[in-house]
């Protein structure tokens, strides 16, 4: 544990890099697979065609998942650079 | 009392009991309508049941949860917990274009509706990554509240609330008319009337309670509208053979359907003449974009629903309700699972409707089959009586075409149970499952209106000595007043459900969007900059709004008007930039905030009541 101002820093040094990570793994599933759905269609996951798959379900359980994970690990930045809430 | 969060016995504690009897009771009365179904009770007699029964529910917790209350008007006293403010989150969020209009739509047009689905549900991503915890911390009221004290000054403030009202009033229009329309068919009564009846509900389950009133009939009425959703689909697809968690197994009927397009000449066969309000299915199921227009639209209808999410109040001051940061994020994660469970079944129950229809070896397919056939089939019989289907035989060769079949598409979720030969029991549940998801929306966007009204135009910029007395008044007022002006409007049917839920997200990510995120992320952003964002993204929006949907424009890379955000916000995030840099940096004070805002500790920026 540094300084209270070293801390500040670098929780939003990590905050800012856990978003970006988020960021990148959202436009994948938003945009970057659903352009290619042709493609993808030539594929097949659990009877689906794959295309089809990612815009009616796959992209969204995707975006579920993401979310539990995102907070899990805001939290534990927040613990491990004390700015986490007295509860 | 409902929601007295004082009283010893802890209600919060309760609240997964309260709920689980609420639950059961529900599951009760669905058996006992069941029962009189037998019975020989008339349909139309158990489909007011269910409407009348769930509105005196809504009403009779909105009543137990009244308040005088500042704190617990505006923010539930911010003591939701996590996973029930997700399901409030949820029936907040889905309205009636979800319900009732999601399944069709893709069932009308396959692939490319899809870019809805996508996009209502990974807005929640940018809600919880860049918004919805810092707003937490903030601790303000409304979004307008964020606006007005992060970049200081009344002008920034009522330039949130212009935004705020147009996006939000566009949307709840639409709400106070599904509510209406099902209100009228449930309870036999006039469009007009329902209406009015619709209103009354709603304002029941918000005025005298506020957002605590709201909360609580919001969770309510999720666990109605989600029971109403996936019994019917489950049930129909057990018919079929396709095991209790039909979305996940449907892949094989999505293949099915292809081979069936090419045996009805589905995109082949077009109508001979349109008819008004209802369409014949010409797009195949699984028809993706080929080409870089098509692959933009979807992208962009995409990003428009996505960011508008992340923009729209409503949705936004649902977080302002839990008991910390951490609980805002964790929140925002539950909400999108109980979104989940419907979105990932519209898709579902679209194609068990379609193979319905279309597969020959199915006793309940249409096309194909002759015409006296499908005449006598009783739910075909029904929807043609109220304008919601017809069959044309427009080739006089007796036989029903893939061409000859017009409906309209609401119709996938609201004869779901007829065509697959279910009992009424079922069809009651499913109105009274749209009744709830129209109303919690509406519920959410009036309270939206009114508390930016009440909280930032009347008590931060008219009468800032005003005291709690006459500031609930005042909220509760307009309240009525706006809710007044919704129906009036409503009343008028201007445009589809769907046109104008689309609408109110482009609006909110035009004017919002980057003014909010900015002033986050980024010290630098000052008044100047946002107001110029704000003003400047709705006036491009709307300009270009105005262009493509008069036709005294050709749309820009066929950017129609459902996507006008996309200019909008665009224009916002240049304006806010450029403007922020051209301006003095905020001063110290303000940036000592923004540096607060950023960490979940400490005490929010805002007091409890301000």
């Amino acid at each position: 544990m540094g300084t209270e101002a070293s801390n500040r820093l670098e929780h939003w040094r990590r905050t800012r890099n856990l978003m970006v990570v988020h960021m990148v793994i959202w436009f994948i599933f938003s945009y970057l697979v659903h352009w290619f759905a042709t493609d993808l269609n030539a594929a097949k996951f659990m009877g689906f065609p794959l295309g089809f798959y990612f815009a009616a379900q796959g992209s969204l359980v995707v975006f579920v998942v993401q979310l539990f994970i995102f907070s899990w690990q805001q939290h534990k930045i927040d613990v491990e650079c004390g700015m986490a809430e007295q509860e | 009392m409902f929601g007295d969060f004082t009283s010893k016995g802890g209600f919060i504690q309760n609240l997964p009991k309260i709920y689980g009897i609420y639950t059961g009771g529900f599951v009760v009365f669905i058996g006992l309508m069941a029962i009189a179904e037998q019975m020989g009770v008339k349909e139309d007699t158990i489909g007011l049941m269910f409407v009348g029964f769930t509105l005196f529910i809504y009403a009779l917790i909105g009543w137990l949860s009244r308040t005088m209350q500042l704190d617990a008007y505006y923010v539930a006293g911010r003591q939701v917990p996590t996973v029930f403010n997700g399901m409030a989150t949820a029936a907040d969020w889905m309205s009636g274009a979800s319900f009732v209009a999601m399944a069709g739509g893709i069932y009308m047009s396959g692939h490319p509706y899809l870019a809805f689905v996508v996009g209502w549900t990974g807005g929640y991503v940018l809600v919880a990554v860049l918004m919805a915890p810092y707003l937490r911390k903030f601790g303000c009221y409304t979004v307008p509240d964020f606006i007005g004290t992060r970049y200081g000054g009344n002008v920034a403030r009522l330039c949130a609330v212009l935004v705020l009202v147009v996006a939000s009033f566009t949307y709840v229009t639409a709400q106070i008319n599904a509510t209406g329309t099902i209100a009228s068919r449930a309870l036999l009564i006039p469009f007009g009337v329902g209406i009015w009846i619709g209103l009354a509900g709603i304002l029941l389950c918000s005025m005298l309670g506020g957002m605590r009133a709201v909360t609580w009939t919001q969770v309510a009425q999720y666990i109605v509208l989600i029971i109403a959703y996936l019994v019917p689909v489950i049930w129909m697809s057990n018919k079929q053979g396709f095991g209790a968690i039909p979305q996940l197994v449907y892949g094989d009927a999505v293949q099915r359907i292809a081979e069936l397009e090419l045996l009805h000449q589905v995109g082949v066969l077009k109508p001979a003449a349109a008819q008004a309000g209802m369409s014949a299915l010409v797009v195949k199921h699984n028809a993706p974009a080929d080409t870089f227009v098509a692959n933009w639209q979807f992208v962009t209808l995409v990003a428009c629903m996505m960011i508008g999410t992340a923009s729209l109040p409503h949705i936004l001051m649902r977080y302002f309700t839990t008991p910390s940061v951490r609980a805002a994020r964790a929140s925002v994660a539950w909400s999108l699972f109980f979104i989940f469970l419907l979105y990932f079944t519209a898709p579902a129950l679209a194609t068990f409707t379609k193979l319905q229809v279309l597969d020959p070896n199915l006793a309940t397919s249409v096309i194909g089959k002759s015409l006296s056939e499908v005449n006598a089939m009783q739910w075909v019989q029904k929807w043609s009586q109220v304008g919601f289907l017809k069959v044309i035989d427009a080739n006089g060769d007796g036989i029903v075409q893939i061409n000859e079949f017009f409906m309209r598409a609401d119709i996938v979720v609201l004869a779901t149970p007829e065509i697959a030969g279910l009992p009424y029991v079922i069809s009651g549940l499913v109105a009274a499952g749209g009744m709830a998801a129209a109303m919690s929306t509406a519920d959410g966007l009036l309270l939206a209106i009114a508390n930016a009204l009440s909280h930032d135009l009347y008590y931060k910029i008219i009468d800032p000595r005003a005291d709690v007395k006459r500031r609930l008044i005042v909220a509760r007022v307009l309240l009525i007043v706006i809710g007044a002006l919704g129906a009036f409007v409503a009343s008028f049917r201007l445009t589809g459900i769907l046109g104008a839920v689309a609408w109110a997200f482009d609006f909110a990510m035009s004017g919002l969007f980057f003014p909010l995120v900015l002033g986050i992320w980024w010290k630098r952003a000052t008044a100047a900059g946002a107001i110029a964002g704000m003003l400047g993204g709705l006036g491009a929006g709307t300009w270009y709004l105005y262009m493509v949907y008069t036709n005294s424009m050709a749309p820009w890379w066929g950017m129609d008007h459902l996507r006008f955000g996309i200019v909008g916000a665009a224009v916002s995030l240049v304006l806010t930039v450029v403007v922020s840099l051209l301006t003095p940096a905020p001063d110290k004070a303000t940036q000592d905030m923004v540096d607060e805002v950023r960490i979940p500790k400490g005490d929010t920026i805002l007091g409890s009541t301000h």
